[in-house]
């Protein structure tokens, strides 16, 4: 039987949607989740439904996830970020038992079982330390795109070591550094690993074993990824297109 | 070009007593705090405060030393070499050149603390530019315990200045502002400054007016600074120091939380921590010219 599912994923700074058939991937699309979440999701919604040339009835059901889950306005019910994260990364390796998930402004670990089913997770939404928005505010006070952060950082051949935790903090340290002539690119390392130090403290604390894979945004940055890898002292693995995920889990929840 | 304000930048200043003629002194003594954010000089003669002065901390910490002590010195014809017995203090306390001795800031802001609000007073709240302390002390100014947070800019001067900027509001008019709404609106739920500025963004672009979205954020700030006063126990009397001790929309929550009103002094709430300096100098003097 032909069942059609859609996994919303409501982050704090972009709406992802993916529609799925008996697990296979039909259409996706992001949008930044602006000021209005629910314009937003519609958008993004009629983006992947066009592409996928569907009509929204043809979909059976919704799943939502995200911070911004409980605002979603089509969907049939809703699945955890952390929850999402473990069955969206076991449908593509089966062998995973941990899931790293970096978004803008949230980073979680979660420890999982062969099933994608979580054993144990942490994650720190209360600061910007050891998120995106961390990477994003050293990125203007280097005066550099975001995604030049990573590309960058690669260059370094000296670690810099990074004394702030905040943001704030931090983002007046690196001022300094490029006053002390430091090379922009071990700045731009220094910034990855702080962030990296903070998100594998947190995996620590949740316990891992191999396979460990690094999902969200932040996955896109092969800066961040390098850090992890040098952080962790293993290899990591990162899935195509990181930042869907969470939205593949809730569509993935939907068809059960 | 548009002519774009520091909002956050603060006024600097110095003061010294015309009264007073250090040539009488039997003992000149200082206090240098180099804290991350501001610099402050004290000295004191034979145990009176003399001259003061209030600054930016530089980018070099030995210099913002020099430039603090010079400027609290200036018109008095007093120079350095007249100063007995110096004790560097703050952040940068190591980094004090011309200092005799290096006392950890908390002590120095029990000590000061003493002076400038009285014997009676047991728990002292300093709010800094990048950190925020709790200290219990005795009736001497002894350090009995202590709690800070400097790992975090929610519940600092620092926080405070990157919303001035935000809301293009002096840094002086923050507090008074914050208090001109009619009715308290709920507190800024972000607890990092990071996010709570995006929340205040949403809130400005939702038509909040600055002043109802400088009270949310001072009421959350104000309840962070009391989950961190509650760890250490509050004792009466209770006095704020650092900077935000002069932000009356801070101290007007926070006494409200508490349910306590805080000491005010006439002193600088600035300088208690080279006035704290100043006085272990004037200590430390008496002591070396005994033995």
């Amino acid at each position: 039987m032909r069942m059609i599912t859609g996994g919303i994923d409501i982050g704090a700074k972009t709406i992802k949607v993916v529609l799925a058939e008996n697990g296979r991937m039909l259409a996706k699309c992001l949008v930044p989740a602006g000021l209005d979440t629910a314009a937003a999701t519609q958008q993004a919604l009629d983006e992947a439904l066009t592409s996928a040339d569907l009509d929204k009835d043809m979909v059976d059901l919704f799943t939502a996830t995200g911070t911004g889950r409980k605002s979603c306005p089509v969907t049939d019910n809703e699945i955890t970020e952390v929850g999402a994260a473990a069955k969206g990364m076991n449908h593509i390796l089966k062998s995973c038992r941990a899931v790293i998930d970096v978004g803008a402004e949230e980073g979680r670990a979660v420890r999982c079982d062969e099933n994608g089913k979580v054993i144990d997770f942490a994650f720190n939404e209360k600061c910007a330390a050891g998120a995106g928005t961390f990477a994003e505010g050293m990125a203007r006070a280097l005066e550099i795109p975001l995604e030049e952060l990573g590309p960058l950082s690669l260059k370094s051949k000296h670690a810099v070591p990074m004394n702030a935790q905040c943001a704030v903090f931090a983002e007046s340290e690196v001022v300094t550094l490029i006053h002390a002539k430091t090379p922009r690119e071990d700045i731009a390392r220094a910034v990855l690993d702080a962030i990296a130090s903070r998100i594998i403290s947190m995996l620590r604390k949740v316990g891992f074993e191999k396979d460990v894979a690094l999902i969200g945004g932040m996955a896109l940055n092969p800066g961040f990824v390098e850090a992890m890898k040098r952080g962790l002292e293993m290899d990591i693995f990162v899935p195509d297109e990181p930042e869907y995920i969470g939205a593949c889990g809730a569509a993935l929840a939907a068809a059960e | 070009m548009t002519d774009k304000k520091d909002f956050w930048r603060w006024k600097e200043y110095r003061w010294h007593d015309e009264g007073m003629n250090w040539k009488d002194a039997d003992i000149i003594s200082a206090g240098v705090d180099i804290g991350s954010v501001s610099s402050q000089a004290a000295i004191l003669l034979d145990g009176k405060l003399y001259a003061f002065s209030n600054q930016r901390t530089g980018s070099d910490s030995p210099k913002s030393a020099n430039t603090a002590v010079n400027w609290a010195m200036e018109g008095t014809g007093m120079e350095l070499k007249n100063i007995h017995y110096t004790v560097g203090t703050g952040y940068g306390r190591v980094n004090v050149p011309f200092a005799d001795k290096a006392i950890t800031e908390i002590a120095c802001h029990a000590r000061g603390g003493n002076m400038m609000f009285g014997p009676t007073v047991r728990t002292i709240l300093d709010m800094g530019g990048q950190d925020c302390k709790a200290i219990r002390c005795n009736e001497k100014g002894k350090v009995e315990a202590f709690l800070m947070n400097d790992k975090c800019a929610a519940g600092t001067g620092r926080g405070m200045e990157v919303f001035a900027d935000l809301l293009s509001v002096s840094i002086e008019h923050v507090g008074e502002l914050s208090l001109s709404v009619e009715e308290e609106p709920e507190p800024v739920s972000s607890t990092c400054v990071v996010f709570a500025k995006s929340e205040a963004s949403s809130l400005l672009r939702a038509g909040w007016p600055k002043n109802k979205v400088l009270a949310a954020y001072c009421s959350a700030m104000a309840h962070r600074v009391v989950t961190l006063l509650e760890r250490i126990e509050v004792q009466k009397d209770f006095a704020i120091t650092g900077g935000i001790g002069k932000n009356i929309g801070i101290v007007k929550r926070l006494e409200k939380e508490l349910g306590l009103e805080s000491l005010k002094s006439t002193y600088d709430s600035q300088i208690a921590g080279a006035l704290g300096g100043a006085l272990f100098a004037q200590a430390l003097e008496t002591k070396r010219r005994k033995s």
